[in-house]
């Protein structure tokens, strides 16, 4: 079980049942729980289609879309049932927020699907959970049977003429299945290999019905958005960034954790105060904002606030909120190399330019690493990145290429460094792999 | 072992009793395909021909099918791992934190390399992509369980507490 | 759908809204490369290389998913889009192997093409490639995996077109690899679609690695001899040391009634004239009761002479013959002519397959429906037979209108065909229920064991506006009559008979029978054949197959003249009974028949000769001589050179040089004529080619055409190699009711194909691999 932490800055919306022993559903109730059900039930599908446009509440999955809009995409009247589906894929490194959502208040993943399938009126709805998450699928199987006995979920639900099933899914190991339209496949049991768009979930979806596909933690957030009033939560945030969100500090920091805080907090003081700063005197090298597929910051970058807008302005990407942080003492190439590593393994291979590239990176940057790298390599790295960047079927594609063209771009000298038979200047021990010129 | 809850199945009375119910929550049976090979890996510990063969039968799809799928989730296996199977990860959060130390460290102590399985069979050692546990980097998960802020001491004691539940000789 | 108007390159196109852009594109002359898309299979948008850029979209984006749309400015050329598809090709090289010298497809290779396309000449790539050993997955297929683009087509053209799906995508990432579904072998129908498809030279076929460089090969539109459908093939062939041989088999350029489709046989069973048991030489029975080669001129005047004296000491009616299956139809008409003018017999026959008599009797006149209906048709009703055993190519054509079109497939069987699987409604009746079945969809509740079933059938046929009524020779004589009276009675009904082999329908349509003539005439009702012939025929039916063996059996048959047939095995006849019979045989191997023969002719088979086919639904179609062997013959020439040694007037039998000079020009000459010479063609066409020779199908096309007026096609069309749906049906004048149903189906499988399939090792081995063995059927 993961620890818990928090700083003074801290806004506990999301995490507001944290150890507090929710997941028993009665502690739930007790901390105001299904009220927003409850309310969402009265307002009907357009007031809380509404409020979610109020809220200001992008995606927390990365793309940072914005939820509601997401929601009105759902066409009224469907000849093929509708779905809710949740994303709790959680597997972006870096990032580790759904798993406390899960872990501490499961409920309220039941609850904002309740709220979102009463917004698009879908009848079903499913909790994906990645299959490593195995006490975690336990956990929400529970509070699933736990709403059902209440009568939350099933049929006529809160006494209502509405009926909901939920369903908890087990993944089975496969980054590529966070991508909405390969978990949906993965969850019509087959390859997580992405789908053709448009058409677009919101109208062709799970098994061909209208579908609202969410991350773990924008769904958890609903719940809280009606708990609080949407104005609120936006007010909490900065412009048309609504709310707090879950970042996940970690990497050479004092006291890493997942930290609730506004968006658009500071990330040098996300870093230096709630963080508590690099531990053992060193110095900060770089960060990565969101996740690894977000482009990384120098160490002179990171006075930006925290939310989609300003880290897009800065070059990157808010992403999935996960907050890496490497002191002066990592070797770029090394860290280039794990991402792509990363990338390399969980390429679902459909498409050429990402299944090719992310092998060839991988045994270039393996190389490079080693001391085998010749001059032309830096450049051909990056021209191989570029050259995936927009033109894969998925989003994956994109993911491997930008860190590594900004890992190249802002680290250039050190991957000349490496050049020469000299290999890694940390790891000099390493056995050069020859390059077949 | 258990006898089975009925002729023709390898899968314990529960768990087949689990997967004929399995199959009946979704629109289309197939939806059942990815959790029903997951829970019978768990059970018989990889994914045999046995395994393959039976939830074909029981999604009412190709042998071909299923493998298609067991090849493509990182979680699957198609050959015996050990009784505790040691995933360690150093992804980039872990990495920072001391990763690739503690595979190293495994692996020196288990005696075997990545993906490989001790001879008594009680350990298997693979290392992963992020396990979602970054921010109490390093972490490993010995099955399921999560393990999380290691260090090469507090790995030798996750290591040395499986071991000695693991029966005397136990291997498979 | 209405069209819309957009621009592509600056130029303003029209196409039907929704369809693709790349469709689009390739319609008006606008190539647009492409691995994954293939036309008529499901999208993948894998390869990237279709990306085309679309004003007002922030990205490149694949044609082969994008729909035109009304307005929409495209650019499928320019700098950034030719380094997106450089790079593409580039990233694909990086893990080729690039053996191109070794490989199969080097040459015709579409990854090939396009490097050279998009110049991605200089390697970046200086690591390790990744590599696995080539495995073989059955007799037919091998797979080279690091060859292999992972563009799909096999996984789709198996699955979504054959309806086998024997071929699945396994692993991920890097590692994703076709894979087979016997886990290291193919549990399949051996089509080899797959490696067909294959853009480059990830999957192989046994029988052509390895073998030859494409450039070597000349390639020569035919028709395969297989099976009634009579798909084109287009022969490979090479030069060997004793002729041309035969390398490969396919049809890439989806000419023809089969599109790309081909079966085992068709792509595969052409392995027969390879062998190295062919007859070559004649053979003459000696006294010592061997076997024995001689010379031509020997045998050719032994076997005329005997003849002779046979027929003028104990009369024609005491000499039979038996035509083929699968020789051409001047083949067959020459030897019916041959047989009534020269023997002086109508004891002739060929082994029936189907109850063509019956069915051209019952149409009287009526169109019956082309093997192209087939995909098109809104409505087919299967009665009988299993197509994808022994119509493959009707299969295939029947499963892509049902896929495609949306096509209703009515299937009622006795057995659970593999066509059910495409069926909207499958009714399982009893075998010998099929013809209380017409009864039954006619209208009379009485003649099925009533079931709702059946009434929805039959509602659901009835409801249809047009619809396409294809039999098996589960129908014969007065069902077959039942039947196309039923037929009658619906809208816009068109039918068809299925019967087993490349050329029956022909030997029927060609009077193969001791009853009647070419185009079903009666052989009472010959006298314009008499004019024609300028000899008296025998005007009294003569024996049927089965009873010429009788009479052997009882020592009346003086003298047999079997021509590419082997009843003795069909029939299982006791070689004792032909003890007293003279018996002259022509065919490529020492069969069953050929053995009892006292003279074997070695003889060419349908690849190795020019002429025309017609297959079970009435397309007519030109074959071609692709390859050749030394030492044989064709049958046309054997026919006319036995005839001269009886002593008959070449002339008279084969009327070349009759009303005007002819001369072959080319069509009967070389293996090698290449592409079709156009001179000859219009000249042969019009009626103005020289025909100098008497070897020359086309002289006795001529009479052909004369005397069977269904036959009446447009020769220019058909001297091109298109195929001609016969216009009319073929008239009989007087009832078949009274002819004995000698109709003995072969029920062939995909692996076989009557005695001629056992000569095949492609189909022999595919037969071996399979447990339990099954046995060919003869």
């Amino acid at each position: 079980m993961a620890t818990l932490t928090t700083h003074p800055d801290c806004v506990p919306l999301v995490s507001y049942r944290f150890g507090k022993g929710a997941t028993n559903i009665d502690k739930y109730l007790e901390l105001d729980g299904y009220k927003s059900a409850r309310k969402a039930m009265e307002l009907g599908p357009d007031a809380i289609i509404a409020e979610m446009k109020t809220s200001n509440l992008r995606g927390r999955g990365g793309a940072g879309f914005p939820t509601g809009m997401k929601w009105s995409f759902v066409p009224k009247q469907s000849a093929k049932p509708k779905y809710v589906l949740v994303n709790g894929d959680e597997s972006e490194p870096g990032t580790c927020k759904d798993r406390l959502i899960f872990e501490h208040d499961p409920h309220a993943v039941i609850e904002g699907v309740i709220i979102a399938a009463l917004a698009i009126q879908a009848k079903m709805g499913f909790i994906y959970l990645r299959g490593e998450y195995r006490y975690l699928i336990e956990i929400m199987e529970k509070a699933v049977a736990d709403a059902y006995a209440r009568g939350f979920l099933g049929k006529k639900i809160f006494g209502s003429d509405f009926d909901l099933d939920v369903v908890v899914q087990t993944g089975a190991g496969a980054y590529e299945v966070g991508e909405e339209s390969a978990l949906m496949e993965s969850l019509e049991g087959k390859r997580g290999i992405p789908r053709i768009r448009p058409p677009f979930p919101a109208v062709v979806g799970l098994y061909g019905g209208p579908t609202i596909i969410n991350n773990a933690e924008t769904i958890a957030t609903v719940p809280h958005i009606f708990r609080i009033g949407a104005a609120e939560y936006a007010k909490l945030g900065t412009e048309r960034n609504g709310g707090t969100r879950l970042f996940c500090l970690s990497g050479h920091l004092v006291r890493p954790g997942v930290y609730e805080l506004p968006m658009g907090y500071n990330l040098k003081k996300m870093i230096y105060e709630v963080g508590g700063g690099i531990p053992n005197g060193k110095k900060l090298k770089a960060v990565v904002p969101g996740g690894s597929s977000t482009p990384v910051l120098t160490a002179d970058e990171i006075d930006i606030g925290m939310d989609f807008d300003q880290v897009g302005k800065a070059g990157s990407m808010l992403g999935s909120g996960g907050v890496v942080v490497l002191d002066e003492t990592v070797c770029m190439v090394e860290f280039a190399l794990r991402t792509m590593k990363f990338y390399q393994h969980e390429s679902c291979g459909w498409c050429i330019p990402c299944r090719e590239g992310t092998d060839w990176l991988k045994k270039s940057l393996t190389r490079l690493h080693a001391g085998g790298g010749v001059d032309k390599d830096i450049d051909n790295i990056r021209y191989l990145a570029e050259n995936m960047l927009g033109r894969t079927f998925c989003p994956l594609g994109d993911a491997a290429a930008m860190p590594t063209i900004a890992f190249v771009k802002k680290f250039r000298k050190e991957f000349e460094d490496h050049l020469e038979g000299r290999g890694c200047p940390k790891h000099r021990a390493a056995e050069p792999e020859p390059a077949l010129v | 072992m258990a006898s089975p809850a009925q002729p023709g199945t390898i899968f314990s009375p529960a768990l087949a009793a689990r997967f004929d119910r399995l199959v009946t929550l979704y629109p289309v049976r197939r939806s059942a395909l990815v959790p029903m090979l997951l829970y019978a890996q768990d059970e018989i510990g990889y994914v045999s021909d046995a395994v393959v063969a039976e939830v074909a039968a029981r999604i009412g799809i190709t042998e071909l099918d299923v493998r298609n799928v067991v090849s493509y989730y990182s979680l699957l296996k198609t050959r015996p791992a050990g009784k505790y199977h040691v995933q360690v990860c150093t992804n980039i959060s872990c990495m920072l934190r001391g990763g690739n130390e503690i595979l190293d460290h495994c692996k020196k102590k288990l005696g075997i390399p990545n993906k490989g399985v001790t001879p008594d069979g009680v350990f298997s050692l693979e290392e992963v992509e992020c396990i979602g546990a970054c921010s109490w980097a390093p972490a490993a998960q010995v099955n399921y369980a999560f393990h999380e802020n290691l260090t090469p001491e507090s790995m030798d004691q996750v290591l040395s507490d499986y071991r000695a539940k693991a029966p005397n000789g136990e291997g498979k | 759908m209405a069209d819309v108007t957009f621009t592509v390159d600056g130029k303003k196109l029209t196409a039907p809204a929704g369809t693709l852009l790349i469709e689009a594109c390739r319609a008006h002359g606008i190539e647009i490369p492409a691995f994954c898309y293939y036309p008529g299979l499901s999208l993948q948008a894998a390869c990237r290389m279709c990306v085309v850029r679309i004003e007002k979209v922030p990205k490149l984006q694949t044609a082969c998913t994008t729909p035109v749309a009304e307005g929409m400015v495209v650019v499928t050329e320019s700098p950034e889009i030719a380094q997106a598809r450089k790079a593409t090709i580039e990233l694909l090289l990086g893990n080729h192997p690039l053996d191109c010298p070794v490989c199969d497809a080097g040459g015709e290779c579409e990854l090939q093409d396009m490097t050279f396309k998009y110049g991605a000449h200089e390697s970046k790539f200086v690591d390790i490639k990744n590599h696995r050993d080539e495995q073989q997955w059955s007799p037919v297929v091998y797979f080279d995996r690091p060859r292999c683009i992972l563009c799909y087509r096999c996984v789709r053209v198996c699955g979504e077109g054959m309806d086998v799906w024997a071929l699945g995508i396994q692993n991920r990432g890097s590692g994703s690899v076709i894979a087979p579904n016997g886990q290291d072998h193919l549990d399949c129908e051996e089509c080899g679609m797959c490696i067909d498809i294959c853009p480059v030279g990830a999957l192989t076929s046994g029988t052509y690695r390895y073998k030859t460089r494409p450039w070597e090969m000349s390639h020569v539109g035919t028709v395969c001899t297989h099976c009634g459908d009579g798909c084109k093939t287009t022969l490979g062939v090479r030069r060997a040391n004793d002729g041309m041989e035969i390398v490969r088999g396919d049809n890439r350029d989806k000419s023809g009634i089969n599109g790309d489709f081909l079966c085992i046989k068709g792509r595969y069973g052409f392995d027969f004239a390879n062998r190295e048991d062919r007859l070559t030489q004649p053979l003459v029975r000696q006294p010592s009761g061997e076997l024995k080669p001689v010379s031509w001129d020997e045998a050719i005047d032994f076997a005329g002479k005997r003849l002779r004296e046979l027929r003028d000491a104990r009369g024609g009616q005491t000499i039979g013959v038996i035509g083929s299956n699968r020789t051409t139809n001047e083949e067959s008409y020459l030897l019916q002519k041959f047989a009534r003018a020269v023997l002086g017999t109508n004891n002739i026959d060929h082994h029936r397959t189907a109850d063509y008599p019956a069915f051209a009797a019952a149409m009287n006149g009526e169109s019956e429906a082309s093997l192209r209906d087939f995909a098109s048709a809104k409505a087919v009703l299967l009665l009988g037979n299993d197509p994808t055993e022994q119509h493959p190519g009707l299969a295939w054509q029947i499963r892509t209108g049902v896929r495609l079109r949306g096509q209703h497939l009515y299937v009622a069987n006795h057995q659970n065909i593999k066509l059910r699987r495409q069926a909207t409604s499958f009714l399982r009746i009893r075998e010998n229920d099929y013809a209380a079945l017409i009864t039954y969809l006619a209208g009379d509740d009485s003649a099925l064991d009533r079931n709702g079933e059946a009434k929805a059938f039959r509602d659901a046929i009835r409801g249809e506006g047009s619809l396409i009524i294809v039999f098996g020779s589960e129908f014969r004589g007065s069902d077959v009559e039942a039947l196309v009276k039923f037929g009658s009675s619906l809208p816009n009904v068109q039918l068809a008979c299925l019967g087993d082999y490349a050329n029956s329908r022909g030997a029927a349509d060609m009077g193969l029978y001791p009853d009647l003539l070419p185009g079903y005439v009666p052989v009472i009702a010959a006298a314009h054949f008499a004019q024609e012939y300028g000899a008296s025929l025998p005007s009294q039916p003569g024996l049927d197959l089965l009873q010429m063996f009788d009479a052997a059996g009882h020592g009346e048959l003086a003298a047999l003249y079997v021509v590419g047939a082997n009843p003795v095995a069909r029939y299982n006849i006791d070689p004792a009974s032909l003890r007293n019979t003279f018996i002259v045989a022509q065919d490529l191997f020492l069969t069953e028949t050929a053995r009892l023969a006292d003279v074997v002719f070695p003889a060419a088979n349908l690849y190795e000769k020019s002429g025309s086919v017609t297959n079970t639904f009435g397309d007519l179609q030109l074959v071609k001589k692709a390859a050749d062997r030394a030492g044989t013959r064709a049958d046309f020439e054997l026919i006319v050179r036995l005839a001269v040694a009886m002593g008959a007037d070449v002339k008279q039998l084969v009327p070349f040089g009759h009303r005007g000079v002819r001369a072959d020009m080319g069509q009967a000459r070389g293996a090698q004529s290449g592409e079709a010479d156009r001179h000859g063609v219009w000249l042969a066409a019009h009626h103005l080619e020289p025909k100098l020779s008497p070897f020359d199908p086309f002289a006795i096309f001529d009479e052909i055409q004369r005397l069977v007026p269904a036959y009446e096609v447009p020769r220019l069309d058909l001297l091109s190699g298109n195929d001609q749906h016969l216009r009319s049906g073929l008239v009989q004048i007087q009832h078949a009711a009274t002819r004995r149903d000698v109709v003995w189906p072969s029920n062939d499988t995909l692996f076989t194909s009557g005695t001629l399939g056992r000569y095949s090792r492609t189909m022999s081995s595919v037969l071996e691999s399979r447990e339990p063995a099954e046995t060919a059927a003869d």
